[in-house]
């Protein structure tokens, strides 16, 4: 324990159980409808970034798994697509309830598979899948009335790849447009958090999808990559590193596959002097801390405006010192665990350029578990649009902070990046608002607020964040063919 | 010994409960061995009062909820198809006739469900005025709906009638087909079982002719939907509806019983047009003057 | 005093709700759980403040305060009991020797519609019979007003007044209208003198929230990283489950921090609360959950 007193009203662990969950030792992939061994014969481990325990194998889908799964998403097309939206929309309803009625087992899965807090799993990721599923269903029957003057038609196969910061969330954002729309469907999830992919395809099985409509196979770059080079795929879509994102451009570029990109961020989280202090802090926290940082939209370049940066900062340092770090599995976590040992290594990495770049380093006094992959919320002051940490994504619980004085210098550094994922304005004044949202240059802009997520709200980037939206009837445009 | 069985009670549903009707009149649907409230103006007056002291709160949920709740009542109706097969088929209908229009009304709760978290984006603008204000119009609900259900259909009708209305936020008073009444009082059962608060949707049984005159002329309604396709009906309620300028809407039941029952439109048109203005300062933008 | 017409922050609601959202998804297990009911049932002002409050009444009550469950012998008393000046003596003689604070309302509660002679005659009053502390009302209308002059220098009359005694100055947030208007009557209050800071009366049906009490301890933590005075606070109204106390303290916890957890600096307005208190206590001792009726109801 740490070295001061003894405090009062000490969190007890609240250990959520992880009793009443179903997980298989081994899982092979789903395609067609059926639960198939990978042809290669091998399986990879997924552990729990809490205790670097052993949860599950899970099967490695090679270019000879890969071809199977196109060939039953482009077979299961035909039947999909003709069926009526009416019909079609009400396998998506079943699937956002069949969610709903399994919601805590999901959760505790994806706690333990990927390491976010119990808490996060549950009152988050899980309903907002839930609700993506459900918003969507409802769009199966109604495309007539989304795009004005215009015939909607599916595009065939989508191949889809999601990332590990929110593994069923962002398997939802994929799914249930491509689904709605008509599209058939090949995912892979990271291979870092496979496990509740998988169970969402024992839930597609329950609500009786047509085989070969969904499949997931599991593995790591090389299975992307067997996707993305396919022939036989219409449409890519890709949420990821922006590095990668740039790859799959250029391996798409002579083929007519449609692609999406939602990759990184280095959002700016704009305080004014005039804003509702107290409730910014809270929202730099929530928009840095929470899911460990590992957020692609994460306000991590804090602006303070100059007169009120003591107090910001005082505030900031006071209220980190409340978050708890640790069990994932505990109720009352607010920081889990770092989402593996080589995003951790980055991490830490890129904490000491910022001390070797001159920056001061405030970090948290909480303790963390010896086992497991673990980072303590920090702050770097003192930073300036010329720090490497100031411009390049490090995608975890890591803070820097720079000062402006007006409007014009905060929104020059604002825009000041390759990226232009997010931003956020907090400031207490309307024309100031709908100035700054004029102005940023980012495909979501939280004023007064942060990191909110709807099914209706469509999310997705300016310039090296990605192209494409999700969500939202802006959101529907990526899964359709447009015709006159 | 054959067993007895229980008959069923046909009451009016008012402010989330079963009463029978203030006047203790009944009449039977012609046909049908059954007694059924003759609903009275005093009814529709207190129906009024739970519809309105009930519809903020349910303007004020969020659209996903109430798009949960829709679905709700279609997978409630999904349970009880067999009730209502047989309530059909013994106001007349065929066996076939009778499922035919049972799927139809689950879809079209599923399908209204699917609208109401999405109409607001199908008719919602930003406008982009001249000047320098962020300006944007929304729809709101109206408020409190009167209604006349198709008198030709017993289930599908009503409930179109009722998802339209409250799929955009409004709550409504329903009279149904004096004809067919009975499927209406099981959906009320129904829509009491699926989370929609009380005084959302209200639904009498009894005459329209009787109603009507009472309705149109009520103060605190905020709308009235006519299905039917009598003239001079229409036209005298678009002349007594003035006194309040409450807006008058009429479909008919033809419409309503096909698929052009199914259209976002009707939603809109239960709601009003809210546009909001507000300024943008340009500062520190190219060309701005500070 | 210029202080009082500086500018309070503006507080956002919905920012707040989410912090209280996030408070209330806390689990409280265990250890700290039996800590923090014993903590919250220090901190109770146990509270009769009705028209009909007689002799009897007040006597009874005070007895309850001394014998909340004698089977527990380890649980604290309650910090205070909290009734109208006209009680004040008889409350004092029945607590006797016990270290349990009387408190008074005074300053024509609950409505504070009375001139400033009345109230500081009502505050005399309380203090002659023996109050140890005082719980005042603001002038709502003249806040409303826009005459926190008004309002700031009648706290600090009062608070003279007071001399040794504390003074809880009640902001009766259930009539301000808004959280702006909440931190903007704190931060005035502060600013005049007050000990302790009250959200309600618990005469209006709107009391104490978990909203109006951030916003409060905000304004609290606030003044404290200005001048490095501690102010006290206390919700009062509506809290009758032992849940939504811990919550409180959760709040307590994070907003303003350790030094905050004693009944000097934070008391809950509170009747029926000890008895939930007692009950969720008993469970943690016998694993069973309780029925009202084994705890004496006073």
């Amino acid at each position: 324990m740490t070295a001061k007193n003894k405090s009062l009203f000490e969190f007890s662990p609240a250990p959520e159980s992880t009793g009443h969950i179903q997980l298989k030792k081994q899982y092979d992939l789903f395609i067609n409808g059926k639960w198939t061994k990978p042809k290669s014969g091998k399986y990879f481990k997924t552990i729990n970034p809490a205790n670097e325990k052993l949860i599950a194998e899970v099967a490695e889908a090679g270019e000879a798994d890969v071809n199977m799964a196109v060939s039953a998403a482009e077979k299961a097309f035909k039947g999909w697509s003709s069926l009526s939206g009416k019909e079609r929309g009400k396998y998506l309803f079943r699937l956002a309830r069949l969610i709903q009625e399994k919601a805590r087992e999901l959760a505790v899965i994806e706690t333990l598979d990927g390491g976010k807090p119990i808490r996060e799993s549950r009152d988050i990721d899980i309903p907002l899948a839930a609700a993506h599923f459900f918003y969507h269903a409802g769009w199966a029957d109604k495309l007539e009335y989304a795009f004005p003057n215009r015939k909607t038609e599916p595009l065939g196969v989508a191949g889809q790849i999601i990332p590990w910061n929110f593994p069923l969330l962002m398997a939802a954002w994929k799914l249930a447009p491509a689904l709605a729309c008509g599209n058939t469907v090949v995912l892979k999830p990271a291979e870092t958090t496979p496990l509740t992919a998988l169970k969402l395809a024992e839930i597609i099985e329950e609500a009786e999808f047509p085989p070969g409509v969904v499949n997931i196979v599991t593995g790591a770059g090389a299975t992307g990559a067997a996707i993305v080079n396919h022939h036989k795929v219409n449409k890519i879509a890709f949420t990821g590193s922006t590095e990668v994102g740039k790859i799959i451009q250029r391996a798409t570029a002579n083929t007519d596959k449609k692609l999406t990109l939602e990759l990184g961020g280095k959002a700016a989280n704009i305080i004014f002097e005039d804003a509702a202090i107290n409730q910014a802090v809270e929202g730099i926290i929530n928009g840095i801390y929470f899911n460990q940082g590992h957020v692609c939209c994460a306000g991590s370049r804090l602006f303070v405006q100059e007169s009120v940066h003591d107090e910001v900062i005082q505030k900031l340092k006071a209220r980190i010192e409340n978050l708890m770090v640790g069990d994932p599995m505990d109720k009352n976590t607010d920081i889990g665990a770092i989402n593996s040992k080589s995003q951790l290594e980055t991490i830490n990495k890129y904490l000491k350029i910022g001390k070797d770049e001159g920056l001061e380093l405030f970090q948290s006094s909480c303790s963390v578990p010896k086992k497991g992959f673990w980072c303590k919320p920090t702050i770097f002051t003192g930073a300036a649009q010329s720090n490497r940490i100031v411009q390049e994504e490090i995608f975890g619980p890591v803070l820097a902070v720079q000062t402006f004085r007006t409007i014009s210098e905060v929104v020059q550094k604002a825009n000041n990046t390759p990226y232009g994922l997010s931003a956020g304005v907090w400031t207490d004044k309307g024309s100031k608002i709908f100035n700054l949202t004029q102005q940023l240059r980012a495909g979501v802009i939280w004023a007064n607020t942060f990191n909110k997520f709807d099914p209706t709200s469509p999310f997705g980037g300016y310039k090296e964040s990605g192209f494409g939206r999700e969500g939202g009837v802006h959101g529907l445009e990526s899964y359709l063919k447009l015709n006159d | 010994m054959s067993r007895l069985e229980i008959k069923k009670t046909y009451k009016i549903y008012i402010g989330g409960k079963f009463p029978r009707t203030e006047s203790g009149r009944f009449y039977n649907p012609k046909g049908v061995d059954v007694n059924v409230c003759l609903s009275s103006r005093k009814d529709f007056r207190n129906a009024v009062v739970a519809a309105r002291s009930a519809q903020s709160e349910w303007a004020g949920r969020s659209a996903y909820n109430r798009s949960q709740i829709l679905y709700r009542i279609a997978e409630i109706m999904e349970g009880r198809r067999a009730q209502f097969i047989s309530e059909l088929e013994l106001q007349g209908l065929t066996k076939k006739q009778a499922e035919e229009e049972i799927n139809a009304t689950i879809d079209r709760w599923v399908y209204y469900a699917g609208w109401c978290d999405k109409y607001q984006q199908i008719f919602s603008s930003v406008n982009p005025v001249a000047s320098n204000h962020f300006n944007f119009s929304i729809l709101e609900p109206m408020g409190v709906v009167a209604s006349t259900a198709p008198e030709e259909s017993s289930l599908l009708g009503i409930s179109t009638i009722i998802a339209t209305a409250i799929a955009g936020g409004n709550s409504v008073i329903t009279i149904a087909s004096e004809s067919l009444p009975l499927c209406s009082v099981t959906l009320a059962e129904v829509l009491n079982d699926s989370d929609v608060p009380g005084g959302v949707v209200n639904i009498l049984t009894g005459s329209k002719d009787e109603l009507l005159p009472h309705i149109v002329q009520h103060m605190d309604v905020n709308a009235l939907v006519y299905c039917g396709s009598d003239k001079k009906v229409i036209n005298e309620l678009k002349e007594k509806s003035a006194e309040n300028l409450k807006r008058i809407l009429h479909y008919t039941s033809g419409k309503i019983l096909s698929e052009d029952g199914e259209s976002p439109y009707y939603l809109k048109s239960l709601n009003e047009v809210k546009t909001t203005w507000h300024p943008i300062e340009k500062v520190g933008a190219a060309g701005s003057s500070y | 005093m210029n202080l009082v017409n500086r500018k309070s922050p503006s507080v956002d609601q919905v920012g707040i709700e989410d912090r209280i959202a996030r408070i209330t998804a806390r689990s409280i297990k265990s250890e700290m759980k039996v800590e923090g009911l014993k903590m919250a049932l220090s901190m109770i002002d146990l509270t009769t403040l009705e028209g009909a409050d007689t002799i009897g009444k007040v006597t009874q009550l005070c007895t309850k305060a001394q014998h909340l469950c004698d089977q527990y012998p380890e649980l604290p008393n309650v910090a205070a009991i909290c009734v109208y000046p006209s009680m004040v003596g008889f409350a004092k003689k029945a607590l006797g020797k016990s270290n349990i604070n009387v408190a008074s309302v005074a300053t024509a509660f609950p409505s504070g519609q009375s001139s400033l002679e009345v109230k500081l005659l009502d505050t005399k009053l309380a203090l002659d019979n023996g109050a140890d502390e005082i719980d005042m009302v603001i002038s709502r209308g003249k806040f409303l007003e826009g005459d926190y002059s008004f309002v700031a220098d009648e706290i600090s009359a009062i608070k003279e007044a007071c001399g040794k005694a504390r003074l809880k100055v009640i902001i009766e947030t259930g009539e301000l209208g808004s959280l702006d208007q909440v931190r903007k009557a704190s931060d005035i209050a502060i600013y005049s003198g007050a000990d302790f800071i009250k959200t309600s009366t618990g005469k209006i049906p709107k009391a104490a929230t978990l909203p109006v009490t951030c916003v409060m301890l905000e304004a609290i933590r606030d003044y404290y990283f200005e001048s490095g005075k501690m102010i006290a606070m206390k919700p009062a109204g509506g809290i009758s489950k032992s849940k939504l106390a811990l919550h409180y303290l959760m709040l307590v916890k994070e907003v303003l921090g350790d030094k905050w957890l004693n009944n000097e600096w934070f008391r809950f307005g509170a009747s029926s609360l000890a008895n939930d208190v007692l009950m969720q206590y008993a469970k943690t001792k016998t694993g069973a959950y309780q029925s009202p009726e084994y705890f004496s109801k006073d």
